[in-house]
């Protein structure tokens, strides 16, 4: 799926890079950035409610494409700002984490493991 | 190639900084990109603990033909326990650690298994270095 197609099935936004055309075929929910740093392979998208700079940072530096914020959690101008730095997509959402994995689970989208 | 970086006791607005700006160094000397994720969440790991629990510090990156070295010496209160600092799961992190998503007790051991040699030396009351090499294939 594409971060546009993921963002209508969530009723969610896109902020930060607008541009993404990938297509996005995994993806891990935590709230534990640790977790995230210890995932091995290639991972496109991270369902999480944590919404601080870290999480930005987290995905670049796990070459994670897109985060979906969930839990009706918005990031602020400075986590835009990385985000669009490092072309990572943000999708918030109003729907809880554990929504967000069963519907994009049903749509195609693998976990990691 | 050599990089300094500045480490500030509790700004975990630039923690990051140093290991985001490695990232776009070795993306541009084309270095292998399973190398690049390995050592720039290495370097990450070790920025985020030094902010977390050090006085400040420093963060200096050598990179030459064949391997990259990321030296992390910081002023604080050092590691009195190396073995159990190193055990998954132990951690003696602050509370506003945690919440910024970190302070699980992976971050020495997530240094171990993304670098190829990893020397930590620790003095209480005096600080911690942590030298990390990870040889690169281009």
């Amino acid at each position: 799926m594409k971060a546009k197609e993921i963002a209508e099935l969530l009723n969610g936004r896109i902020v930060g890079c607008q541009d993404n055309n990938e297509e996005l075929t995994n993806a891990f929910s935590s709230d534990l950035m640790s977790d995230v740093l210890r995932l091995g392979g290639k991972c496109s998208l991270l369902i999480t409610g944590l919404c601080n700079i870290q999480t930005i940072r987290t995905a670049e530096m796990a070459e994670i494409n897109t985060i979906i914020l969930a839990r009706g959690k918005t990031a602020d101008e400075e986590m835009v700002e990385h985000a669009i730095d490092n072309d990572i997509t943000i999708i918030e959402t109003e729907y809880s984490i554990f929504k967000v994995s069963g519907l994009l689970y049903t749509h195609g989208i693998n976990p990691m493991y | 190639m050599h990089y300094t970086f500045d480490i500030e006791k509790g700004n975990f607005t630039n923690a990051g900084n140093a290991s985001g700006s490695v990232k776009k160094t070795l993306k541009q000397l084309n270095v292998d990109p399973s190398s690049i994720k390995r050592i720039v969440v290495a370097l990450y790991e070790a920025e985020i603990n030094a902010v977390a629990h050090a006085y400040g510090g420093k963060i200096d990156i050598d990179i030459d033909g064949d391997k990259i070295v990321m030296v992390v010496a910081d002023q604080g209160p050092g590691i009195p326990n190396i073995e159990l600092a190193m055990t998954e799961g132990y951690s003696t992190a602050s509370q506003k650690v945690r919440e910024m998503g970190f302070g699980a007790g992976m971050g020495l051991p997530n240094m171990k298994k993304n670098t190829d040699k990893l020397d930590i030396q620790t003095e209480l009351g005096v600080g911690t270095t942590i030298t990390m090499t990870v040889f690169l294939k281009n």
